[in-house]
């Protein structure tokens, strides 16, 4: 008996229930699949949220001198007395365009950065230039911890351990001419290393410039640590400046040259928006970015805002340094 | 398409777009939103509210050029995505940024100048969530409620204003967001040229 092959036996279609439950079932897994999807562009996007950056190991320094908080310390504002931002926050949130633009990315972009044979050139208007292996400066002075407030010109605030000491011992030493007025800093240029460099987001090398007297300030350091070990590359390995009382962006990172010289040099930020950004940058509540307000601040690691101290609570210290000038010109 | 796949495409609008919140909130419950918190909300928020004006204005070119008519049902669930991640960045900036302060908020938003551009892309976002119901449609006519929701170009576009000039110095994102707005009112332009009805012969002089 020959049966016909195409004829479909009715015990054979799918009954509708089960039919329309496969329709929901494949649903369901459209659905799923949809927000797995936007899931994963989400993360792609925004990769903040996967956790920690790169684990951070830097090698400690030995015999770190400590100033307790004492009357006199305070005074000399060596060590603010504020809870600490805890190492990981300061190793992976930093603005160092030289990695990338992105805060959360500098860390992972700097985890290869070497600094092997790093030399330093301190030149210009002085008796005595030398080309420095870094080792020779770190010798200039015993390493000091310094717990300074940093103010991001961006708004948000941290507290870092530093260690260093004072630019002004390095600057004694070369013996500076008096017609040396102004001192000017410039970080490495090297794309190959530095990849942020690839774009032309601003003008490279990053420069920076302080006043005599700001370079000769006690408060001003030459840093090459954090929390007594060795400065993580995205936090300007090895060897960066710190102004306290001024906004993190004077703070050039990965110095290669120290130049004393008769005129007010160029300042990267400056360089790029005038208006925005000045030589002085001193950290000043009643004195707004263009674009936004600077009379409060975002600690890290805290919930609410903090009010901006003027001159970043170093008012006491280094107020003098502009005592008549036009902090509103002088930006 | 059936109606029944019209209500599973929208229910597909509905729960992707809630991905990134529920993903924001996930996070931030487990402490994994950086070292400042703060800003990444206010930033996602912003990204999420530009995100979704793109994909409202991506909709009438992408029905017409690959002809699926359909798309236009899942326009009303975008916009109003689009408003929602808008309220939520403007909550955020008042609490997290401003402290909860309605006179420093004020001050801001009279003082600053991409915040006036964000308020704009904001507010106008209002009467187009308030007419966006079907009843609306109705009473407002469809000529005089398409032209009230061309509003939704000064949203999209104030909205990337506002983001280009909040930046430090790296403009590249926001440029994305002006590049794309510009191929869909591009399009639209063209659209708009190509159906003109051609203008009367001007006369010789």
């Amino acid at each position: 008996m020959l049966r016909d092959e195409n004829k479909i036996l009715s015990r054979e279609v799918t009954a509708p229930s089960v039919y329309f439950n496969r329709r929901n079932f494949i649903r369901a897994g459209i659905l799923a699949a949809s927000a797995a999807a936007t899931g994963i562009a989400y993360r792609k996007l925004n990769p903040v949220g996967t956790g920690a950056g790169p684990a951070v190991h830097t090698a400690t320094i030995a015999d770190v001198q400590k100033f307790a908080v004492t009357t006199t310390n305070n005074n000399s504002g060596f060590t603010a007395n504020e809870p600490e931002t805890s190492f990981d926050d300061i190793a992976h949130y930093n603005n160092f365009y030289e990695f990338s633009t992105d805060k959360e990315e500098v860390a992972v972009k700097a985890a290869n950065f070497k600094t092997d044979g790093w030399m330093v050139s301190v030149e210009g208007l002085v008796n005595k230039p030398k080309v420095f292996a870094l080792d020779d400066i770190l010798k200039i002075a015993p390493p000091e911890e310094r717990v300074y407030r940093m103010r991001c010109v961006e708004g948000w605030s941290m507290v870092i351990p530093w260690v260093g000491f004072s630019l002004s011992k390095l600057l004694s030493g070369v013996e500076p001419l008096s017609s040396a007025k102004y001192i000017a800093f410039q970080t490495l240029l090297d794309s190959a290393r530095m990849p942020g460099q690839n774009s032309k987001v601003l003008n490279w090398p990053y420069v920076e410039g302080l006043r005599m007297d700001e370079a000769m300030h006690p408060l001003t350091i030459l840093a090459s640590g954090i929390y007594g070990r060795v400065l993580p590359a995205q936090d300007g390995a090895p060897i960066r400046m710190v102004i306290p009382w001024k906004y993190g962006f004077k703070g050039i990172k990965s110095i290669l040259k120290i130049k004393l010289v008769a005129d007010q040099p160029r300042t990267t930020w400056s360089d790029y928006a005038p208006n925005e950004y000045g030589f002085y940058a001193n950290v000043n509540p009643h004195v707004d970015h263009p674009r936004w307000s600077q009379a409060t601040e975002q600690r890290i690691g805290e919930s609410g805002r903090r009010p901006t101290l003027m001159f970043n609570g170093y008012e006491e210290q280094v107020g003098h340094l502009y005592a008549g000038m036009d902090l509103r010109k002088n930006f | 398409m059936k109606e029944g796949d019209i209500r599973f495409a929208k229910l597909l609008v509905l729960v992707c777009g809630l991905v990134p919140l529920a993903l924001l909130v996930w996070d931030q419950a487990h402490h994994r939103l950086g070292a400042n918190p703060q800003n990444f909300v206010i930033l996602t928020t912003g990204m999420m509210t530009l995100i979704f004006l793109t994909l409202t204005m991506a909709v009438t070119p992408v029905r017409k050029v690959f002809g699926l008519n359909w798309v236009i049902q899942l326009r009303r669930m975008l916009g109003l995505y689009a408003f929602f991640y808008g309220c939520l960045h403007f909550l955020c900036f008042y609490s997290l940024d401003r402290a909860f302060s309605i006179f420093s908020t004020l001050h801001e938003i009279v003082v600053r100048k991409y915040i006036w551009f964000g308020m704009t892309a904001l507010l106008v976002m209002v009467p187009l969530a308030i007419t966006s119901t079907n009843a609306m449609i109705k009473r407002l006519g469809g000529k005089r409620w398409r032209t009230l929701h061309r509003l939704a170009y000064v949203a999209a576009i104030a909205g990337a204003i506002h983001f280009y000039m909040q930046v430090k110095a790296d403009v590249r994102l926001p440029l994305v967001f002006v590049a794309v707005l510009s191929v869909l009112f591009g399009y639209r332009a063209l659209d708009y040229l190509r159906n003109r009805k051609p203008a009367p012969a001007a006369a010789a002089n």
